[in-house]
């Protein structure tokens, strides 16, 4: 039977459990790091729903590759070749270079820089919060992802992960409002924070003095002092810096070198996954013959 | 043969317009989207207020906060806020006509829309941008379609 009128007071009663079940919900989501789990379980659970809106734009992606003309093929053969030939002469150069350095850091008793362990991941199209910067991708615990792990694409960081699931996880930009990271200057080594301010092509440095030797048009890279990018990786260009000398701080705007809204293959880093080879040259000289069994065993 | 419930068909819907929340737009059309889910949602609460009630759209809600990635219950207390409204005044709703029905609904997405806004900003401290409005405008226009196709589909299956 369907009733006339609707009883008022259950659906009083239904919104007071809604607000109750938000309010735990938000606080629980936002105050404690516990819940992750939970958050992970739910994003392997809504997968497929991922899967099937990102399918369409698949389709079309793979239409349009497959829908190039004889000439167009023929010219990116011919400019990739051309880019191999340049990228390869590079290479043999770097690879003097690399075994100059680790010669030198031989030497000065420093440590090696270990080649990371890489995996490349696929962006998930699929829409996101309007409020936060966040992209999805398409590897998850089962390939090893892990919270807070480094993502970059080819020409510099992106961010990191935020929420894993079985097969997809979450990345937050660096661009976004939560987010900080740890950098220097690449030209002198001052060190300094940049913020996202919700914004694709806008971050911002905060509590630096007037003082300090910064240029517009400075690249900065990750410091690797947070411990959670590795060092060295180029992320923002210095874009404006104001001069009001009023303000205890200098105003500083930089902008992200990789484009956000244009990712589509990323790389995924591991960078503490060789700790044993390196924990060997992170001690100081040992001094005497137990410290240097300890350094052997570990 | 008593009425069926034909329960599923009211998910199906559901599902279609969860994916539609989520499909990829070109970016410029991408501020413009409407909110299919909630469309959806405050359909059925209009048309069964009996079966769609508040708690579902909360549910519903917090499928679009794991979707999107936001902070959990946000949407969901949203939508259930929305849906609230709807299904407490479906007598007056259903006898407005369709432009009527139209600017209510823009009505509704906007208040959606606020409270988003309002929670992320006791959350995150983000500042306000008229752009976050720019789904209402195209929610509204949407309607008479969405409310249109959805009816017929409720006649066609004869969900009670």
């Amino acid at each position: 039977m369907k009733p006339i009128f609707i009883d008022g007071y259950s659906s009083h009663r239904r919104m007071l459990v809604a607000l109750l079940l938000s309010g735990v919900f938000i606080y629980c989501d936002h105050k404690l790091a516990s819940f992750e789990v939970a958050r992970g379980y739910l994003q392997s659970l809504v997968s497929p729903l991922q899967y099937i809106a990102s399918t369409p734009k698949q389709i079309m992606d793979y239409a349009s590759d497959n829908l190039v003309s004889r000439k167009q093929l023929m010219l990116d053969n011919q400019r990739l070749q051309m880019n191999e030939l340049m990228l390869y002469e590079k290479l043999l150069e770097l690879d003097i270079l690399k075994q100059e350095n680790d010669r030198l850091r031989k030497l000065l008793a420093s440590p090696l820089r270990n080649p990371l362990k890489k995996m490349v991941a696929e962006i998930l199209a699929v829409d996101s919060d309007p409020y936060s910067h966040q992209i999805v991708i398409n590897r998850g615990i089962n390939d090893g992802i892990y919270e807070g792990q480094p993502v970059i694409d080819e020409t510099g960081v992106v961010g990191q992960i935020l929420h894993v699931g079985a097969n997809n996880s979450r990345v937050l930009l660096i661009t976004d409002i939560t987010h900080a990271i740890p950098l220097r200057v690449h030209r002198n080594g001052v060190r300094l924070i940049a913020s996202g301010t919700g914004s694709f092509n806008q971050m911002e440095v905060n509590h630096i003095a007037h003082s300090t030797d910064i240029r517009v048009g400075d690249l900065l890279v990750t410091s690797g002092l947070g411990g959670k990018f590795p060092e060295g990786y180029p992320v923002a260009m210095v874009s404006y810096i104001s001069e009001n000398p009023n303000k205890e701080f200098a105003r500083i705007r930089v902008q992200p070198i990789v484009e956000m809204n244009r990712l589509r293959y990323l790389l995924l880093l591991w960078p503490h996954q060789t700790p044993l080879v390196e924990s060997q040259y992170d001690k100081p000289l040992p001094s005497n013959q137990q410290t240097r069994q300890v350094a052997d065993e570990s | 043969m008593k009425a069926k419930h034909n329960n599923s068909v009211i998910l199906f819907t559901l599902v279609i317009s969860l994916i539609l929340t989520i499909m990829p737009l070109p970016i410029g059309v991408d501020a413009f989207r409407p909110n299919w889910a909630l469309l959806v949602v405050a359909y059925w609460s209009i048309a069964l207020p009996n079966r769609v009630n508040v708690l579902f759209a909360w549910m519903i809600g917090f499928i679009i906060d794991v979707l999107l990635g936001s902070v959990l219950g946000i949407n969901a207390f949203a939508t259930a806020l929305v849906v609230y409204v709807s299904a407490n005044n479906y007598q007056k709703i259903r006898n407005f006509s369709l432009w009527q029905q139209s600017f209510i609904i823009g009505l509704l997405v906007a208040l959606y829309h606020l409270i988003i806004f309002w929670l992320q900003r006791f959350i995150f401290d983000v500042d306000f941008s008229i752009s976050y409005l720019k789904p209402v405008l195209t929610s509204a226009i949407i309607w008479p379609v969405v409310f249109l196709l959805l009816r017929k589909i409720r006649r066609q299956f004869k969900v009670h």
